[in-house]
């Protein structure tokens, strides 16, 4: 057999490892090359280097180790029972990669995952000598996250999370009962006791002995998962269910929501649907308004009978049109807390409203240069120079906001 | 009436010294036109600043915002933060004002200036142009900002960079690091970079790790405006990708569900087994047993 080149191997492994959403490379600990002995740095906020016509950020050099797997996960692409091409970088060639699209300026780093090959233990073992080479050899400050395999040894887990800046394990599907269905060699409480160690070794890391030292630090940009969404019959609600549950329990970063998305080879079991962006990005916004913006889970999925998001209008919208009587706000008088209620007012926006009024009275054109969306926010609103009127008990107000409905022809 | 010509390198602390000089020797604004070079000075003006006394106090943040505004491409940039820098004499306050118009046309400038920085950040693109097995690696790379961003960027990748070698050609300035110090010096045209080898894994990485099932080219776009195109060597993927997607994704959709190669059987009777191709897999196989 002839050998494939690294060209062949970067495209089959690529290509496999696309599903992943995640390619975050901020929140770690500061560093730099500027001694002269090393290469990379990392200043807190991710970069971007490029968009894929997808319209998805391309911050890290994303692939898998190899995409041959043992398991047969109906989603994935790269299941036993898959007829893909397969391929396998060797330890070399992923960290000749990394460092010379590094030195191009092309990655912030590294996001490494896996097919199972073997067994768990030699798969994560791999991938472990792969971050070690990096960070010891190459002298890399760049951005590493690895995928973790669920039951690998502990010694394993341990190392990976010294190396890298992040781990993530992904929950795959929103229920036990889809995971079991559709991976069905994945176990739910593997997946979650993998979590609860990566958490538990992380605050241990955080605790200084009892000379005052720190520890070195454990995967300082935290752990994250992947959720697959529209593959099985979960509704928002209990996909939200699902992750606020994760953010506390296991103190994740970040949940990804990701649409099953049509893969080359499909699975008899998991018919292929185009994949639901709309309420991926309605996922993605609810997400938001629980961790930054003070609503409680049955706030945001009491709106709709069925438990799923409104998909015409954006979860924020969609509370303040179910609780009218609570607005207009007053933008010179309302609380903080009440502010970051009103649809097309950020986070950003509150805190510049915050700080503004207490030494002039808002105006509507005030708001306007804080950077407000304010056709949004208008009929929630009292400033200077505005009020809503009736607008705000309007019937159409929905309609104002929600895109007109699809055009009928004859049939 | 002054004229003072703000140089291109350096241009952050010239003007500040410059504003400083002209702050203390209350200067107003409309008594001073500040240029950058190239111009004609107008007849009869004085070319100096007059130099800074005391100590003058300012808030941080106006300075932070100073430090950008001053790489931005509008011609107005110095003459418009002195006049703001004017008005705070007696209205101090002013830094936090969100209402006030004219600070926040500087504040606009500011975050177009760091947009570009942070653009500069992402988009650069090195071409190695001395030998691979050097001690130290050398790089270069051609980029077009849209502000004079080179200067208060090249920092950036000082710290990034710190075993290379690098420089960054621009039409205004070029930005040379070497043995790890930067240094400044006049902008040059497009130059003839070598051929790289791996701008070519650059570009199959960058087709294959786009989905053709989620097109959205109007996201790209905003995020990697058209105009940096040119100066990455992806670009050059993009039409053809956009092209074909929707075809290649109603193919995957069309396609029939496969059957299995036959190595799939075999190796899930060998997991079940607790036996994967060639090592064990523990823990697990029990509990699989069970289910199946
Ligand atoms: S374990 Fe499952 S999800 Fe992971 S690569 Fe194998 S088949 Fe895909």
């Amino acid at each position: 057999m002839t050998r494939m080149t690294v060209k062949r191997k970067l495209e089959i492994l690529s290509d496999a490892a696309k599903y992943d959403a995640s390619c975050a490379s901020s929140g770690s600990s500061k560093r730099d090359s500027r001694d002269g002995n090393g290469l990379g740095s990392n200043e807190g906020s991710g970069i971007c280097h490029a968009y894929a016509p997808d319209g998805r950020c391309i911050s890290l050099l994303k692939i898998l180790m190899t995409n041959f797997c043992v398991y047969d996960c109906s989603y994935c692409v790269n299941r036993v029972s898959s007829n893909v091409p397969r391929a396998r970088f060797t330890v070399d060639e992923v960290v000749d990669l990394t460092i010379n699209f590094y030195r191009r300026n092309y990655i912030e780093g590294l996001f490494l995952s896996s097919g199972i090959i073997r067994s768990p233990d030699a798969t994560m073992a791999d991938m472990v000598r792969i971050a070690r080479r990096l960070r010891r050899k190459e002298s890399f400050r760049g951005y590493i996250h690895l995928k973790t395999i669920p039951d690998a040894a502990p010694e394993l887990i341990a190392e990976a999370g010294l190396l890298a800046d992040r781990l993530s394990i992904n929950v795959e599907l929103p229920t036990d009962a889809a995971v079991e269905a559709y991976a069905p060699e994945k176990s739910p409480e593997q997946i979650r006791g993998a979590m609860a160690d990566v958490r538990h070794r992380k605050d241990a890391a955080q605790d200084r002995s009892h000379r005052g030292r720190r520890p070195p630090r454990f995967a300082p940009a935290g752990q994250s998962t992947q959720m697959i969404i529209g593959a099985d019959g979960a509704t928002d609600k209990t996909i939200l269910g699902r992750s606020t549950r994760l953010y506390g329990d296991y103190k994740l970063k970040r949940v990804y929501y990701s649409a099953f998305s049509p893969i080359p080879d499909s699975s008899a079991k998991l018919p292929l649907i185009s994949p639901p962006l709309q309420r991926e990005h309605r996922l993605y916004q609810a997400d938001w308004l629980l961790r930054f913006y003070g609503f409680e889970l049955d706030e945001i999925t009491s709106t709709t009978r069925d438990g799923n998001l409104d998909l015409a209008v954006d979860p924020k919208l969609a509370w303040a049109l179910e609780h009218r009587a609570l607005f207009p706000v007053d933008v010179n008088k309302a609380p903080k807390e009440l502010l970051l209620r009103v649809p097309g007012f950020g986070v950003k926006t509150v805190k510049r409203i915050v700080s503004t009024r207490r030494h002039c009275y808002l105006r509507y054109d005030h708001l306007l240069r804080i950077g407000g969306a304010m056709k949004k926010a208008q009929p929630f609103i009292v400033a200077g120079g505005w009020s809503p009127g009736s607008l705000t008990d309007s019937a159409c107000l929905r309609a104002r906001f929600a895109p007109p409905p699809e055009q009928l022809t004859l049939f | 009436m002054y004229h003072v010509v703000i140089p291109k390198i350096g241009a952050a602390t010239a003007w500040r010294t410059a504003a400083r000089g002209f702050l203390a020797a209350q200067v107003p604004p409309h008594e001073i036109c500040w240029q950058e070079p190239g111009a004609a000075p107008e007849l009869f003006a004085r070319t100096q600043a007059p130099p800074p006394t005391g100590d003058i106090k300012v808030s941080r943040r106006f300075v932070a915002m100073a430090n950008s505004v001053v790489w931005h491409r509008d011609r107005d940039r110095f003459a418009r933060l002195y006049g703001f820098l004017w008005r705070l004499r007696d209205a101090p306050h002013l830094t936090g004002d969100h209402g006030d118009s004219r600070l926040a046309r500087l504040r606009r400038m500011e975050k177009n200036v760091h947009r570009c920085q942070h653009k500069m950040k992402a988009f650069v693109r090195f071409r190695e142009i001395g030998d691979p097995e050097a001690p130290r690696r050398s790089f270069a790379a051609w980029f077009e900002p849209t502000h004079h961003t080179v200067e208060p960027t090249a920092s950036f990748f000082a710290r990034r960079f710190g075993d290379m070698d690098w420089r960054i050609i621009t039409p205004d300035k070029t930005a040379i690091c070497v043995d790890g110090v930067v240094s400044f010096s006049a902008g040059q045209p497009r130059p003839d970079l070598p051929e790289d080898a791996h701008e070519d894994l650059w570009i199959a990485y960058f087709e294959n790790i786009f989905n053709p099932a989620r097109l959205k080219v109007s996201a790209m776009c905003s995020e990697m405006p058209k105009k940096y195109w040119k100066n990455l060597p992806e670009a050059v993927a993009i039409p053809n990708l956009v092209k074909t997607a929707p075809e290649r994704a109603e193919k995957m959709a069309r396609a029939a569900p496969t059957l299995p190669p036959l190595r799939a059987e075999r190796m899930k009777e060998r997991l079940a087994q607790g036996n994967a191709t060639d090592g064990t897999l523990p823990s697990q196989s029990s509990a699989l047993r069970q289910r199946k």
